[in-house]
């Protein structure tokens, strides 16, 4: 388990209120055109005012800053506490969370501008929200689950140490959000779901391999999971670039789990090897 | 065990923790499953359970404690309210479920020598509640997730992920399928089914802000309520004692962080005559307040439970405290929730999860700073009504409550509390329509016990999940296969899903979007404030009765809203709007429910019936709805035949209730100080 918390964001002492400006990109759906629209929002220090919270003031009154007025930014969103994954998004050029994102501290001054846009590795539905059916897919491939013998009563699972469930744990709080994936240069987007197969898996589904590697019960499927990984667009097509590490909200240790997956493969075909007949 | 015909199918509505547990167990029994969802399974409202799950363990068995006594005390704890026989087999089943959850993977905390390590909930005197850090929820969703995953590759299962729930379809008093819209591309269609499960959860979002998920509006259950189904104790909304206030939502804060050893208190003064006043110094730096100027109001009136009394009683002192003695932090509606004394390591070990939730969303280090927090709505006990068929155990009269620690009087054999795979279970009052989960009224009276969520999800879906495969392969769908009734049936409940979208569609109007007595989200701000103050922790017969009217005076305005998105694509306008009527219905259905209950139990408060009534309210609240949208109310008899009540004081020392002062009817929609704004209000 890590052992390092983030360190509490400096909310501004500012008193009073303040005018800061929301821009949003939207698009009506697939194929149509972007454009930007700006709106303006009073807040106020302390007040708990987030992305959400902003977008939803904005649905309650659609008027952009021309005072025009316009449809509803369309967005997802679900548990608001950075426990579902839905409302990730691109936060003034950072893919994050929007539940989490407090005006407080991107945009704690007058005027400050906050810039939101959907994830650009995943087809856009429309304005912020995002097709994601992908990474959901991507577990599949790696056959992440524990092969039950279905849900009788047939007693206790594995007996299991504190430290490998605390490992585990935190491999376990994946919210398959995709975080790793718009920060990855190797993952791409791709429209076609037929590319899907062959196209990179991401980190997270690498991690969620690591994940039903680890288990007692979950380890016998590990072969079929490092043939997948082995693959292609499997851990090979990793570049190393580490980003996906450094945007996980669940700090996830990503890249610790690539470089074991890696590990187990070139072991897994080495022992192939010497097993051809 | 049912086996059936492969190409039946079963709907299951919903993909939390009740929806995927029954797909599980139904694709088990040879059936296909169509699984329904708004949003992608793994992100469902169940992630967001924290604290854990209750079953009697080997440990705690040793001390005394049994699988009876859980079921007495979740009796007790929902104030005498529940059907009892449906409440014991769950309590019977709990250890299999942790047995099968911990196969399935669940990381459940251990302990040094690698057994699954327990913690201490609210409502019980022994550590049995099991838990994954502090996201519970979300790791047992998960490991579901993953179940139905697999089915999902195999093919048994069809998810219907960003599809939304409109109706059911009932042909000659059963239901047969439902229509839902794909709430991307907006094409609306009729699915057919031999069976179809509600497992959708609960209502939060008519208070407007709750600990509850964005899609936690109760529109499915509404609109089966609308087709016919009986809607059981709605008036039973739990407020959790222990919240972050926030501007889009109010942030749990586990009952887990007081089990761990979470102290609740306030600064305050004491007085000559033992009596506690407030502290001039009230909101300046908790750590200058000395031991001896801290009032820990829980530990001093319920000596035996202390901080972990059952949700409704916390969250009442805690309102007394802040609205009544004016003693909460800073004279404002807050008070401390306090683990600085426990050890860091510890804390992260156990309450990572939640204690990052608070530095995240507040900007403080709950480590060393005591957490300020208040109540805020949180679950619903009522929900659909449904049938159960008894059990095996039928004492010939009921037994007085059990002594804690006590021998149990029976073991926990399966089929004792429930008829094991009977089609009755958990079955609405249409046939071949269930409910699952939160939205099933069963099994957590007048008051949910915490950890105790998880259980009846997952029991619904593994125990009743059975019942339903019986019922596609013995009742009526054996004898009338949906496949061959008339495409009418289908088509004329399309027909009016699309006649209700067009009417919303036609209300665009872009140059009123700014409007705000026609706007949607407006109206369903005022409706979250009007509930909030209205039907939370303290209920009055005027204020409720104002309620009312103001419910009518919103339905009015709803039947004249604009809306500013004519949208055939990815309308989510449209999606609010449809789903604030039904939130209207089911508002109704609290408000009267409230007003009709004149009595106070469990959740319900109310100062002007302050006591439990078991002679004319140890009964179930029933809501029918009427043409009008409002709700006919009636109360009917429960099965109370395996313990007899008792009062519920959990050893208070000073056995009056704590009595909030009611809220005065104000003028207006606006909340008038000292009402609580963090219980619930508007966006």
């Amino acid at each position: 388990m890590s052992s390092t918390t983030p360190t509490a964001p400096s909310v501004a002492p500012k008193p009073g209120t303040r005018t800061i400006r929301i821009r949003v990109k939207r698009c009506e759906g697939p194929g149509k055109p972007e454009r930007w629209e700006e709106f303006t929002l009073q807040v106020s220090a302390g007040d708990g005012t987030n992305v959400i919270a902003a977008l939803q003031r904005i649905a309650a009154k659609p008027v952009t800053v021309e005072g025009k007025n316009t449809i509803p930014v369309a967005w997802d969103s679900g548990c608001l506490e950075e426990v579902c994954g839905a409302c990730t998004m691109v936060v003034n050029g950072k893919v994050r969370q929007s539940c989490s994102a407090l005006m407080d501290t991107i945009a704690p001054n007058e005027g400050d501008v906050v810039t939101l846009e959907p994830m650009s590795k995943f087809p856009v539905i429309r304005d912020l929200v995002v097709d994601r059916s992908r990474v959901f897919h991507n577990l599949k491939r790696v056959k992440a689950w524990v092969p039950v013998d279905g849900t009788y009563d047939l007693g206790a699972g594995p007996k299991e140490s504190p430290e490998t469930q605390e490992t585990r744990y935190v491999l376990s709080t994946c919210m398959s959000c995709g975080c790793c994936l718009e920060a990855c240069p190797q993952f791409t987007k791709q429209e076609n779901p037929e590319t899907w197969d062959s196209a990179f898996l991401g980190a997270h589904a690498i991690s969620q391999a690591r994940l039903f590697n680890m288990h007692g019960t979950g380890k016998q499927l590990e072969k079929e999971r490092l043939e997948a990984l082995a693959g292609p667009g499997g851990v090979d097509d990793c570049g190393n670039a580490q980003n996906c590490v450094k945007v996980c909200p669940k700090r996830i240790p990503l890249t610790e789990s690539i470089g074991a997956m890696g590990r187990a493969v070139t072991i897994h075909a080495v022992k192939k090897l010497f097993t051809l007949r | 065990m049912a086996v059936t015909g492969a190409q039946k199918r079963v709907i299951v509505v919903g993909g939390g923790l009740a929806g995927l547990a029954g797909t599980v167990r139904l694709v088990e029994s040879g059936l296909k499953v169509d699984l329904f969802s708004v949003v992608p399974v793994k992100r469902s409202h169940s992630v967001c359970a924290q604290g854990g799950i209750n079953a009697c363990n080997e440990v705690a068995r040793q001390q005394g404690y049994s699988e009876y006594e859980h079921f007495d005390e979740t009796i007790y704890g929902g104030d005498f309210l529940a059907d009892q026989h449906p409440v014991l087999e769950m309590a019977n089943w709990a250890p299999k479920i942790i047995d099968l959850l911990d196969r399935m993977g669940v990381p459940f905390n251990r302990t040094s020598e690698g057994y699954r390590d327990l913690r201490l909930f609210g409502g019980s005197l022994f550590k049995r509640t099991h838990f994954a850090g502090a996201t519970t929820g979300q790791q047992l969703l998960y490991a579901m997730d993953e179940q139905v995953r697999r089915h999902e590759a195999a093919g048994d299962v069809t998810k219907y992920e960003h599809w939304e729930f409109l109706s059911p379809i009932i042909h000659d008093g059963r239901c047969v399928g439902i229509v839902a819209q794909d709430i991307r591309t907006m094409q609306i269609r009729a699915f057919r089914a031999e069976a179809v499960v509600m497992a959708t959860g609960g209502c939060g979002l008519i208070y407007g802000k709750s600990t509850n998920s964005v899609m936690c509006n109760g529109a499915a259950a509404a609109r089966c309520y609308r087709e016919g189904a009986y809607y059981a104790n709605a008036e039973m909304i739990q407020v959790h004692p222990t919240a972050i206030p926030g501007a889009d939502k109010l942030r749990l804060m586990s009952e887990s962080a007081r089990g761990e050893g979470g102290r609740v208190w306030v600064p305050a003064i004491k007085r000559a005559d033992g009596t506690w006043g407030p502290h001039p110094r009230s909101g300046q730096d908790p750590k200058s307040i000395p031991d001896n100027e801290r009032y820990y109001f829980l530990e001093e009136k319920y000596p035996k439970y202390g901080n972990i009394v059952p949700r409704d009683i916390a969250t009442r002192e805690i309102f007394d405290i802040c609205v009544n003695q004016g003693m909460g932090v800073g004279n404002q509606n807050q008070v401390y929730l306090d683990l600085t004394h426990r050890d860091k390591d510890y804390l992260q070990r156990k309450l990572e999860g939640i204690l990052e939730i608070y530095e995240k969303f507040v900007g403080e280090d709950p480590y060393t700073t005591p957490m300020r927090i208040f109540p805020a709505v949180h679950y619903s006990m009522g929900g659909l009504w449904t049938k159960f068929v008894k059990g095996t155990y039928n004492p010939p009269k009921p037994l007085p409550k059990h002594v804690s620690g006590k021998r149990a009087p029976i073991n926990a054999e399966v089929g004792q509390g429930m008829a094991y795979g009977d089609p009755a279970n958990a079955m609405t009052n249409i046939d071949g329509l269930y409910a699952f989960g939160e939205v099933n009224f069963a099994y957590h009276g007048a008051n949910r016990l915490g950890a105790n969520a998880l259980l009846s999800c997952i029991f619904d879906g593994l125990f009743c999940g059975v019942g339903v495969a019986n019922y596609v392969r013995d009742g009526a769908p054996s004898k009338a296969p949906s496949k061959d009734l008339p495409q009418g049936a289908y088509d004329g409940a399309v027909e009016r899903e699309t006649a209700r979208m067009k009417k919303l569609i036609s209300a665009v109007d872009l140059g009123k979007a700014a409007d705000e007595a026609t706007n949607p989200y407006v109206i369903g701000r005022e409706l979250g404030v009007e509930m909030t103050e209205a039907c939370t922790v303290v209920r009055t017969g005027p204020r409720l009765e104002q309620c009312l009217q103001r419910l009518g005076d919103l339905r009015a305005r709803y039947n004249r809203l604009t809306l500013a998105d004519a949208g055939g694509w990815t309308n989510q306008s449209l999606s609010y709007a449809r789903a604030l009527g039904d939130m209207l219905d089911l508002s109704d259905a609290v408000a009267r429910g409230a007003l009709e209950r004149k009595e106070s139990r469990g959740a319900h408060y109310r100062p002007d019936y302050k006591d439990r009534n078991d002679a004319e309210f140890m009964k179930t609240t029933l809501a029918r709805r009427e043409s009008d949208g409002s709700a006919h109310v009636e109360f009917i008899p429960i099965d109370a035949s395996l313990v007899e009540p008792t009062a519920r004081t959990y050893g208070k020392k000073d056995d009056s209730k704590p009595a909030p002062t009611p809220p005065t009817p104000g003028s207006t929609g606006v909340p008038s100080r000292p009402v609580p704004t963090t219980v619930g209000s508007g966006v």
